[in-house]
């Protein structure tokens, strides 16, 4: 198969198309915007990922749907926009004293904004949330604004606002809906099925043109650094300013982030965002519905991917946990050649994986509970929404009809240097009766499954005792007691 | 003469819900923030080399790595500074903008690379190597006392009565202690100056400063050059909260020095990291009390001693650890009290402001004694609070011998307690309390009472500059500085006002020394009562020129001279604004004032601990109701009720986002946000993804925020208004509490629950262990 090559990227940036032929590897989206383009709107709060001020919006096609979504431009790296719309706070409202976006209008008419230095970035996340969802509940206002840090307002006002958009403008009126097909139609000329690539030698960056091409690239060269959302590998530029040329993007890969779900569970490519796979892993798990929802921020969602998140091996990453208590596994690929590991046995210690040089993740397969199974997630964090993880326990609990336990899977994360099963307390609950009784004696053998660390996070002391004590809430919530968890759902005004 | 139907009123004057002057500028991403300016052709970029250990000599440094990175212009160290290596706001000379010698704090800048980029000069900084040979260090502020480490500068001690006598009377004695954590600011805009130089000695800087006139004077005492040479220039900051009072100094000396020596514009900007790491915080204190009282639970004698972890340097911390004093009484009569302050020096950075400057730890020690009292006796601690409220006969002098005069914290509770179903609801939670074992519930109402006015007398004034173009335009310019808390637009409100004129003929420009000299730091939520007022004057100035004018000019008595809306008044006849001064020009009438403004009445003697620091006293209240999981210590506050006074409001639309912001803002200092630091003296929180302040689904789920409507201010302040940047931070003490109650439901509420702050899920899980332990023991 011959590969054709291109040499430049392209993509639209508000209403003109770009074509850059040099391009560092590491050139972040924010840092062109403001340095390149003089475009000034979008802020850098924390150069990170955690605070949202450099929000924007970023328009793909998806099997053949334009959507646009609310990323990071901190922490996106230009190469990876190839193909896609970017759309900055610059270019809502019409210039020269227009008149303002419904969203701009909104925020001023309810005092949404003090210092205002926030702001360009919350009007990107309501504007991507109004695309979607014109008349938001409030819920899924604060869920669209988990990346969005204010330190001013209290964000009363800003959630006002949001509730008011849709009373201030009409969506059908949107420029971005109007010109919805002409963009699309430009988006899907700028597909040409072509490998890019930019750069030589030690500052290269690669687009492959197909996941075949991915393989090709990767397994002839395995030193490279295969970038999905970035949104951890950013950070290693923005703040360890590390260099990680050659660099491989797999975002524009559609293929990667296909779907597949059969009698006996799902496949997710390893390239799909939260985002994407929320629908379909919260549809059959809707376990994980909560966990989903607090992974990153809205932003983050958006930009990472669940390959990712397994890939660089974290003892922190929200999903590992989780999957491993559903007995997850993942296809490890390098040229031709595939390998399925447990997703349990891919982490071996901290900081390694059994991953092979020139391997990358391509899917994530996740089994059906069998109906018997009971199965919860829990996430402990120090602040509710956008934090990592403290401690994040996955249980799966299988009883027979005696109400004995025929099967036990624990595992957590934040508690060991890999994410970890609870091999101890598994054993003293599989064969026992599933009561209090058995849940005390597994609680306590927990201190032999882990040393947890103390860090800044937690201490070891608060790890293990909650580590204990969520096998406890599991355990009660299976037995269906009341009011065992905080009710989230209190009426959010007055 | 034209003569006009007078319309009722103007556009946008006080009292007006106005919208902030900026906002259709934030909200498009054009206001224009220091980073955003464009660059002149050849602008350099600085950045920081910083220490790498907490207390340490400094052997040897090689640069030669950082000169030869690509882009690289040169370094800069403290034996570049043709001034003076100090920055010290308090004058103690202790704070070098660059080490020399030796470090004292982790992250402390040695030197600084200039390069074409400012990636150029991050990279180039990282690649320094430096020796150092260890000292010990303390991070800790306990540690330090026990390690005998000094003072950063003298203690301050508040003593009125007889303690030893009060507490021989008191039926009940409790002695304790109570941790209160510090706080980042984590403004959404980072520190940032940037300098121009100019001809001779002159040079002009755009600095994200709180305290323009402080910064001028610092980078002049740098440079060795007179004020006279430094034009400091700020039209907003994105947030400062205090973070950007003293702290932008460092910032805008080396940006400045870097600009003389090589001729160039030069801007800084620290990466998010470095700016925590190398930038002052809140104060964390260590209170240790001890509180006599009766049996009905009225306090008898106080006496607590407030140590505080000031960092390496003195900066602000004589001023912050004096407001802690000054607020540990919040709303309550102490008969015999002594308070004492010990500002410790410690191996981290230096403290320095923060939103409340010291007063909120004081009052969350004041509440934590309450709170004792309230356990000790089983009562609602709300009781005990009103027991203990400043009034009646001879109950009305705080520690510091200022009389309580315009005490309202009787309604504001009343008010409060009613329109929140305290009562009924406390009832609630208890019957929840006893039939729910894992999920618990507490509420609380508690007070604030915060005193107006710099502790420091001579930065309670202030001057403005009012220009009235011969087109009828107003340009406006004062010393406060633009954060986002609508200074700017308050004070265009007053002058709209006092001329009688639509609020968008009005302009406010950038705060700049050039124009309005030896300026205040906009600080202790003092801008809007000294630049109003002083805006004021200045209108007022050229009002009383154009009545002599107008009254000479067309025979009338200077009674028959009126501003009226939009218009001017001559007898019977009208006249537009505009046409008014276009007449008053050709007249020569001089169309420009200076205006200022002292704050009268205050007085303080530190040396003493007697006078009368504040103008006057804001007050408020706030009732909160949380839930907390007995499991893992995670917590949500389910509703908060808002009273708070500002007296008449210059723009309640304005005052209600403060309230609403400074409430979520300590929410965070009292819950999420902690300060963590390793065993080698680094900061380990320090970036939002470690560092956790409250995001929009962490803000109380019912959110009920009223200003108390009734209230004027009995003191002349501008418009009777009172300031309102820094009280409502206190308000969410009743989070606290709150958590803490529920906390204390594991065991029957018997055992004072003694949470520290902030309260962490962590540390609410460690309480509720400790505290069913200790009812099982017990």
């Amino acid at each position: 198969m011959t590969v054709q090559i291109r040499n430049s990227i392209r993509f639209l940036l508000n209403h003109r198309l770009v074509e850059l032929s040099t391009v560092s590897p590491v050139q972040t989206l924010l840092d062109f915007l403001r340095l390149d383009r003089n475009l000034r709107g979008t802020k850098e709060g924390c150069a990170e990922g955690d605070c949202g001020a450099c929000t924007v919006l970023v328009g793909r096609l998806l099997d053949g749907r334009l959507k646009y979504e609310s990323v990071n431009a901190c922490i996106r790296f230009v190469g990876s926009l190839d193909g896609c719309h970017v759309v900055t706070v610059d270019s809502l409202a019409v210039p020269g004293g227009g008149p303002l976006h419904p969203v701009q209008q909104a925020m001023v008419e309810t005092h949404a904004s003090q210092c205002g230095f926030c702001t360009p970035g919350f009007v990107m996340s309501l504007y991507g949330l109004w695309m979607e969802n014109p008349k938001p509940s409030v819920e899924e206002i604060e869920k669209a604004l988990q990346g969005n840090l204010c330190r001013c307002t209290g964000y009363a006002a800003i959630v006002r606002a949001a509730e008011a958009i849709s009373t201030i403008g009409d969506l059908g009126r949107d420029p971005l809906v109007l010109e919805r097909e002409a963009i699309g139609q430009k988006l899907a000329a700028l597909k040409d099925g072509k490998r890019v690539v930019i750069g030589e030698g030690a500052e290269r960056f690669m687009l492959p043109a197909t996941v075949d091409d991915l393989a090709e690239i990767y397994a002839a060269e395995p030193a490279a650094r295969i970038v999905a959302g970035s949104t951890d590998v950013g950070l290693w530029v923005t703040k360890l300013m590390r260099n990680i040329s050659p660099v491989v993007h797999l975002g524009h890969l559609d293929e990667l982030r296909r779907t597949i779900v059969d009698e006996t569970g799902i496949t997710l490519g390893a390239g799909a965002s939260y985002t994407e796979s929320f629908p379909v892993v919260t549809g059959h798990f809707p376990q994980l519905t909560e966990l989903w929802n607090r992974i990153g921020g809205e932003q983050v969602r958006n930009m990472g991917t669940i390959g990712g998140n397994i890939a660089n091996g974290s003892p922190i990453g929200d999903t590992p946990p989780a999957l491993i208590a559903l007995g997850a596994s993942i296809v490890l690929r390098k040229g031709g050649q595939r390998r399925t590991v447990s997703l349990e046995n891919f982490f071996i210690e901290y900081g390694k994986q059994d991953r092979l040089p020139g391997e990358f993740v391509e899917a994530v397969r996740i089994p059906f509970l069998n109906d018997n199974a009971r199965y919860a997630v829990y996430k402990i964090t120090k602040r509710l929404d956008e934090d990592i993880s403290a401690v994040c326990g996955a249980f799966r609990v299988t009883l027979n009809v005696d109400g004995k336990v025929v099967d036990a899977v624990i595992a957590y994360g934040g508690m060991a240097g890999t994410p970890k099963r609870a091999g101890n307390a598994e054993a003293v609950l599989i064969g026992a009766d599933w009561n209090e009784v058995s849940i005390e004696a597994a609680m306590a053998a927990l201190g032999s499954d882990y040393t947890p660390l103390t860090d800044w996070r937690a201490s070891a002391e608060y790890r293990l005792l909650v580590a204990r004590n969520l096998l406890r809430r599991f355990y009660l919530e299976t037995e269906g007691a009341d009011a065992v968890r905080l009710d989230r759902k209190i009426k959010l005004a007055v | 003469m034209n003569v006009m139907q007078p319309i009722d009123r103007i556009r946008g004057g006080v009292h007006e819900k106005e919208r902030h002057e900026s906002g259709h500028k934030h909200v498009t991403g054009t206001a224009e923030y220091i980073d955003d300016i464009p660059e002149p052709a050849g602008t350099l970029h600085a950045y920081l080399g910083l220490s790498e250990r907490a207390h340490a000599e400094i052997l040897s440094i090689d640069f030669d790595a950082v000169t030869s990175a690509p882009g690289v212009i040169g370094i800069l160290t403290a034996a570049d500074i043709p001034g003076d290596n100090d920055i010290s706001p308090a004058h103690s000379h202790d704070d070098p903008v660059f080490a020399t010698g030796k470090v004292e704090f982790h992250s402390q800048p040695i030197f600084a690379v200039i390069a074409e980029t400012r990636d150029a000069a991050r990279r180039a900084a990282a690649k320094v190597k430096i020796e150092y040979k260890d000292l010990p260090h303390v991070t800790d502020v306990m540690e330090a006392a026990a390690a005998d480490y000094p003072l950063v500068i003298d203690p301050l001690k508040l003593e009125r009565g007889d303690i030893a006598a009060g507490f021989a009377r008191a039926k009940n004695i409790v002695e304790g202690e109570m941790r209160i954590g510090g706080q980042d600011h984590f403004y959404l805009e980072g520190h940032i100056s940037f300098a121009i130089p100019g001809e001779d000695d002159e040079i002009t800087l755009y600095s994200s400063t709180q305290h323009p006139s402080e910064t001028q004077h610092m980078v002049g005492q740098v440079l060795g050059a007179a004020s006279n040479a430094v034009t400091v220039n700020v039209r907003r900051m994105g947030g400062a909260f205090g973070g950007k009072e003293t702290q932008a100094n460092l910032f805008a000396a080396v940006a400045a020095l870097a600009a003389k020596t090589y001729g160039r514009a030069v801007k800084i900007r620290p990466d998010r990291d470095d700016d925590m790491t190398s930038t002052g915080k809140r104060h964390d204190f260590h209170v240790g009390y001890k509180i006599g009282f009766d049996d009905e639970g009225r306090i008898e004698a106080v006496d607590a001693l407030f140590s505080a972890r000031c960092g390496f340097s003195a900066d602000l911390s004589g001023p912050v650890t004096d407001r802690a004093l000054f607020h540990a009484d919040n709303c309550y009569f102490y008969p015999q009290v002594r308070l004492r302050s010990r500002p410790l020096k410690t191996n981290t950075v230096s403290n320095t402001a923060f939103r409340g400057f010291g007063g909120p730890q004081g009052m969350v020690g004041g509440e934590r004694m309450i709170e004792e009292v309230a356990y000790a006796l089983g009562r609602d601690p709300l009781d005990i609070r009103k027991l203990n409220f400043y009034g009646g006969e001879g109950r009305n002098l705080t520690p510091y011998h200022q009389a309580v005069e315009d005490n309202i914290i009787e309604r504001i509770i009343e008010d409060l307690e009613t329109s929140s179903d305290y009562a009924a609801r406390r009832k609630e939670v208890l019957a929840f309390n006893r039939k729910s074992h894992i999920i618990k519930r507490g509420i609380a109402l508690t007070p604030v009472k915060f005193g107006i006015s710099f502790t420091k007398t001579e930065y309670n004034q202030a001057g403005a500059l009012v220009h009235v173009y011969s087109d009828g335009s107003i340009h406006l310019n004062h010393g406060g500085t633009e954060m986002g808390q609508g200074l700017y637009t308050k004070v265009a409100q007053v002058v709209a006002d006092e001329f009688q004129v639509d609020l968008d003929r009005i302009k406010v420009t950038a705060t700049t020394t050039g124009k309005v000299p030896n300026t205040s730091a906009t600080a202790a939520s003092s801008g809007s009562d000294l630049n109003g007022m002083a805006a004021a004057n200045a209108v007022q100035q050229i009002k009383a020129r154009l009545v002599t004018f107008a009254a000479e000019r067309w025979g009338v008595s200077e009674n028959d001279v009126a501003f009226e809306p939009n218009t001017i008044r001559v007898g019977a006849d009208r006249i537009p604004f505009s046409d008014f001064i276009r007449i008053a020009y050709g007249a020569r009438i001089q169309l420009s004032a200076a205006g200022f403004y002292k704050t009268p009445k205050i007085h303080w003697n530190r040396s003493e601990g007697r006078g009368r620091p504040f103008f006057y006293y804001a007050y408020g209240a706030s009732c909160s109701e949380v839930s907390i999981d007995t499991l893992t210590g995670e917590y949500q506050v389910d509703r908060t009720d808002v009273l708070h006074d500002v007296g008449k409001s210059l723009n309640p639309a304005l005052d209600i986002g403060q309230v609403e912001g400074a409430f979520v803002q300590g929410m965070g200092w009292l819950t999420t946000e902690e300060l963590w630091w390793d065993a080698k003296g680094r900061l380990r929180t320090h970036a939002p993804s470690t560092y956790k302040i409250p995001l929009a689904s962490d803000r109380p789920r019912i959110f009920n925020v009223k200003l108390a409507e009734w209230s004027v201010n009995r003191e002349e302040t501008i418009r009777r208004s009172k300031a309102v940047g820094e009280p409502p931070f206190m308000l969410p003490i009743s989070v606290l509490e709150a958590i803490s109650m529920a906390a204390a439901s594991v065991a029957e509420y018997r055992i004072p629950p003694r949470i520290d702050a902030p309260a962490t899920p962590e540390r609410v899980l460690l309480a509720v262990e400790r505290l069913r332990r200790a009812a099982k023991n017990g």
